[in-house]
């Protein structure tokens, strides 16, 4: 009788998974976590260190700290929430989402002027009052932290006004970063964590724009899930091995 | 309610989705008659070219358009060879987008019209003489009018709600590249929801309206002919 066969594969899988699960060991468990685009590259890095040393499985989910933030008080199943900025994690505390005192700052980020091409920034960002250039890419200030650290220096230099015509602005720092990689955008305003990748000489050229004109991106993650396996892989993102990285990585840390 | 920079964006999106809408009827009527009619073993290959944007993530199609847009994609090149302006972060170059991302959706209801017209009243003018461009606009034309109805308003309906495209090849630039459907976005990511609100439940009002408009026109086409 066909019908019979159905249940018995059926019977099949759950006896394969179950075996599966016997295999893994007993304390393996899977930690979901929700990662700001422009941390993402360095994540992975950390998770990979991570699940290397302790059987644990990181599973990340990059995308826009505005977008996370909305789904996380919807009910999104994130375990730990690396934002983009202060604001967010704060709100998700004071709204009570979060595991107390589990919010801290793991990352500084900096700001660079930056073109793929060869001397088209110089060292201390006068491109920008010469202004031949038709776009310039930054992060919308409106929501994204990266944005506003770029209004402020624009604004520091009695730009802003000026350049106004010439902005595109992404709906987050990566897709600002894209607009000028690409070409479609001569320079933009990026994250110094996207044009620092370890081990590479910097492509193009850039200006490092001086801390003291922004305020400096501090980027905080929360425990949104109390879990021996997220406790773990917090305490690893605070260890000394990991801040190496992230420093690689050209942010700053605490 | 609905602030300056909102209005703008509505202005934008009802220009681009007006816009989009004539250059396709105009583009794809000849399309659509081609594809009615030929013979050519090929024809199932140009269907599903037309066809591919209802199946591609818009972001696909968004990704493509800004590469070939940039100075050194086949587009860019092309732009600055002919004295051209480059198309990214322009008006322009989301109306080149949305053409090709709301063609099937003008394409299809037309070829479907055209087919539906069949032969035999063809036929019939060419035996009174009626020239070939003749019979084209005094019998095909208006046999397919419910066909037409249906592309002009889905085509606009379409238009309306990109997205994709637009975040990928926009720029998010204020009376140039932001229509609704960023500015909407915006408002979320920036926890502005009351304006979010407000939009889009205009753009779900405006949309529903067309929509009605087309299925209680084409009811009355076919009450007409039967």
């Amino acid at each position: 009788m066909p019908q019979l066969k159905v249940p018995g594969l059926l019977l099949n899988i759950l006896l394969l998974s179950v075996l599966m699960t016997c295999n893994r060991p007993l304390y393996a468990d899977e930690i979901l976590v929700a990662v700001a685009s422009n941390f993402s590259g360095v994540i992975k890095k950390l998770s990979d260190a991570f699940e290397a040393k302790t059987e644990h499985k990181v599973i990340l989910s990059p995308g826009s700290t505005g977008k996370h933030y909305a789904q996380i008080i919807n009910g999104a199943p994130f375990d730990v929430f690396f934002s983009a900025d202060a604001e967010r994690p704060l709100k998700l505390e004071v709204e009570g989402m979060t595991v107390p005192g589990s919010r801290f700052t793991y990352a500084i980020g900096k700001l660079v002027l930056w073109s793929p091409q060869q001397g088209y920034v110089d060292a201390e960002g006068r491109v920008l009052e010469q202004s031949d250039f038709r776009h310039l890419s930054i992060a919308n200030p409106r929501h994204a932290p990266y944005g506003r650290a770029a209004e402020q220096v624009l604004r520091a230099r009695g730009l802003w006004n000026g350049l106004k015509g010439k902005f595109v602005r992404g709906e987050n720092i990566s897709q600002a970063f894209r607009f000028v990689k690409s070409g479609n955008a001569e320079l933009g305003f990026v994250a110094a964590s996207q044009v620092n990748r370890p081990g590479q000489g910097i492509e193009g050229s850039m200006w490092d724009v001086p801390q003291a004109l922004y305020t400096p991106v501090r980027q905080q993650a929360v425990l949104l899930r109390d879990s021996e396996a997220t406790r773990a892989f917090l305490a690893y993102v605070k260890g000394h091995d990991a801040l190496k990285i992230i420093r690689d990585y050209g942010y700053d840390t605490p | 309610m609905f602030n300056e920079s909102d209005l703008t964006a509505l202005a934008i999106t009802l220009k681009l989705a007006a816009l989009t809408t004539v250059i396709l009827l105009l583009v794809g009527t000849p399309l659509a008659w081609w594809l009615s009619r030929t013979r050519c073993r090929l024809k199932f290959l140009f269907e599903a070219i037309v066809a591919l944007p209802l199946v591609l993530p818009p972001t696909v199609l968004g990704f493509y358009l800004l590469v070939a847009f940039s100075p050194n994609g086949p587009v860019g090149v092309l732009m600055q060879a002919v004295g051209g302006p480059p198309l990214a972060f322009t008006f322009t170059g989301l109306v080149i987008g949305s053409v090709i991302y709301s063609m099937p959706f003008v394409v299809q209801p037309l070829q479907d019209a055209f087919s539906a017209v069949g032969r035999r009243p063809l036929e019939v003018a060419a035996t009174l003489r009626a020239s070939p461009l003749d019979r084209f606009f005094t019998v095909a034309i208006p046999l397919a009018r419910p066909g037409f109805l249906t592309a002009a308003v889905l085509g606009f309906a379409h238009t309306l709600g990109e997205f994709g495209v637009v975040l990928m090849i926009g720029g998010n630039i204020p009376g140039e590249t932001q229509v609704v459907s960023i500015a909407i976005y915006d408002h979320v990511e920036g926890l502005e929801y009351s304006h979010a609100h407000w939009l889009s439940g205009g753009l779900l009002l405006m949309s529903f309206l067309m929509l009605i408009a087309v299925y209680a026109l084409n009811r009355r086409f076919r009450l007409m002919r039967s």
